[in-house]
């Protein structure tokens, strides 16, 4: 109820003397906007529940609703039921993702300096190089990747994740930080260099703390990419490097009463990009869109 | 072409013989540029050309001996292999139909959001929870929890209205696939359009409401011609991510039923089949296609970022 008196001063607010079926309708609209809401998110909301009810409780035909919780699904995804461990595939996941995503920032923090606040000559070029690559299927670069793999003995070794991760997310930083360097007034700067600031000191007091949300955006967005990649981790990795995307490949074929398992399993293994999305929940268009919205 | 390359060049002379400093502080603001540029190149440029000399060959994995240059002869072999064509076919159709209608929802929901009311972000939250899933644990929920024709959630909601139990996997298997597709994608495109409605002009609407313009005619003659651009970006930054999707179809059929598109089919290819010559000439073909897509794509992006750098 409450939500309808809001959105009734909502409508007020936007549409000053209206009538009252023009409030009516707004309050309906936002009704359809909750409903909706609830829709998109009732698979993840049933996910979490199953995740929560013994096997067969979690395996009935009409659903189980009001069956009793229990944390058994989560501890046999963890090991106790006498499966594989998932913690090496989560460390490496982390390793990866972590990993590839400072050396992300360490390349691309200079790189989108010297495309916004000192640019190069033709820097949009540039920029748009780093894009174009984006948007070439990683697969047709897959074979050689492998094969070269193959013959230096990179084969299951998180590293060569580490240096593939890097190059896939290093378009999407540089494009990022690009545009948050560019927000920095070059006033500030020139005033700070007057007063006999140095460009480290400028750069540690001046330009971190105006770009340091964005910084921080980019980077959570990095480590979403890695951490949900598969293509590469499926191909490059096996029982060493696997990381959680390939761990949960072993769900793909059905084992018996196992949908606790799988819920609690995929639930564990996206809470680190739920976190990291909603953390960045703001910033996150501008990092799928690759900049160009803000 | 020419014309812009000729001072460039005669300033760089100029620059050689007369102004070493000037050079050298030209080195000095490209430096920070060239770890990135030159890591770029290696890691994503170098593979491309060897995909492309790879294509040329005839050379099965099994069989490393037998390797020999083979010319386009791999691209006649993708052209007419039926399944290959097939795994066109089927990226295509997935690619449009996810598109297109994640596009038609996400724009409904970013009407439905770009008003006040109670708990609206609350509500962003709940709808943009799809998206930050890892895309196998969502693609395994549906193929698991719900479409599971014996306990799945679908069927088990169809079972308490007294509704039939179809194998939905089985019986519409490209349809399951979009299903999950759409349903992460949804709130991609919502995100997009939503900042496209927030850059409108808030002051030009006013001014039309004013003059009498009906809540209709303001969306189709100016929020959507405002919007055309942001749906444009949607839907080809949405083509160039599900085109090049794997995910969802290893996991949901493993590319059975005929639902192999054309990542998996190269995947396919040369992990499976070891046809390393037959699967950088399909590679090399899922490029091309992206180009073609990219290029329309880069027109955009690089529309709008004028529009912001003339802003700014």
């Amino acid at each position: 109820m409450s939500t309808l008196t809001a959105v009734r001063k909502g409508g007020i607010r936007s549409s000053g003397t209206r009538d009252t079926g023009i409030r009516g309708r707004g309050a309906a609209l936002g009704l359809l906007a909750w409903l909706a809401g609830i829709v998109f998110f009732l698979p993840i909301a049933w996910m979490a529940l199953t995740s929560l009810h013994s096997e067969e409780d979690a395996a009935t035909n009409p659903p189980s609703f009001a069956a009793a919780l229990t944390l058994d699904g989560y501890r046999d995804f963890f090991g106790a039921g006498g499966g594989a461990s998932p913690w090496p595939a989560l460390i490496n996941s982390t390793t990866a993702s972590v990993v590839s995503t400072l050396c992300v920032l360490l390349l691309a923090l200079p790189a989108a300096y010297a495309l916004s606040i000192r640019p190069v000559k033709k820097w949009t070029d540039v920029l748009f190089f780093f894009l174009s690559t984006k948007m070439l299927p990683a697969v047709a670069g897959l074979l050689p990747i492998y094969l070269f793999a193959k013959n230096t003995g990179l084969l299951d070794n998180v590293w060569l994740l580490v240096v593939l991760y890097t190059s896939m997310n290093l378009p999407i930083a540089v494009w990022m930080m690009q545009s948050f360097l560019a927000e920095v007034p070059v006033a500030i700067i020139e005033a700070a260099q007057i007063d006999g600031a140095r460009l480290p000191t400028v750069l540690a007091r001046v330009v971190a703390p105006i770009a340091a949300p964005g910084i921080a955006a980019t980077a959570l967005i990095c480590f979403i990419f890695s951490w949900n990649e598969l293509l590469f981790a499926r191909v490059l990795t096996g029982t060493v490097a696997e990381t959680a995307p390939v761990f949960l490949t072993g769900f793909i074929t059905s084992q018996g009463l196992f949908l606790a398992k799988v819920c609690a399993a995929s639930l564990v293994i996206s809470l680190p990009v739920l976190a990291a999305g909603f953390a960045a929940q703001d910033k996150l268009v501008q990092g799928l869109s690759l900049g160009a919205v803000k | 072409m020419t014309t812009t390359t000729a001072p460039r060049v005669t300033a760089a002379r100029r620059a050689r013989t007369a102004e070493p400093p000037g050079r050298l502080r030209a080195w000095a603001t490209r430096a920070p540029l060239l770890p990135a540029l030159v890591f770029m190149i290696v890691v994503t440029q170098l593979p491309f050309v060897a995909t492309l000399v790879i294509s040329l060959f005839d050379w099965n994995a099994l069989y490393p001996d037998a390797r020999r240059f083979a010319g386009l002869a791999n691209y006649g072999e993708v052209l007419t292999d039926p399944d290959l064509r097939n795994s066109v076919l089927t990226t295509i159709v997935l690619t449009v139909t996810v598109v297109l209608a994640s596009l038609v929802l996400g724009l409904g929901l970013a009407l439905l959001l770009d008003r006040k009311f109670r708990g609206r972000g609350l509500v962003r939250t709940l709808l943009i929870a799809p998206f930050l899933l890892v895309p196998v644990a969502a693609a395994l929920l549906w193929k698991h929890v719900l479409y599971n024709p014996e306990y799945g959630l679908l069927n088990g909601l169809l079972n308490l209205v007294g509704g039939p139990q179809p194998d939905w996997i089985s019986s519409t298997p490209l349809l399951a696939i979009e299903a999950s597709l759409v349903w992460q994608w949804t709130p991609f495109m919502m995100l997009i359009l939503l900042a496209g409605l927030q850059s409108r002009s808030h002051e030009v609407m006013e001014a039309a409401r004013m003059d009498g313009a009906s809540n209709w005619q303001i969306f189709r003659y100016m929020t959507l011609p405002h919007l055309r651009r942001y749906l444009e970006l949607g839907a080809l930054l949405g083509s160039i991510y599900i085109v090049q999707n794997f995910d969802a179809v290893f996991t949901i059929t493993q590319g059975g039923l005929g639902t192999a598109n054309l990542p998996y089919t190269v995947y396919q290819t040369f992990y499976a089949a070891h046809e390393n010559g037959l699967a950088s000439a399909a590679g090399v073909l899922v490029v091309i296609g992206s180009i073609i897509i990219a290029t329309f794509a880069l027109r955009v992006v690089s529309s709008l970022f004028r529009e912001e750098v003339s802003r700014a």
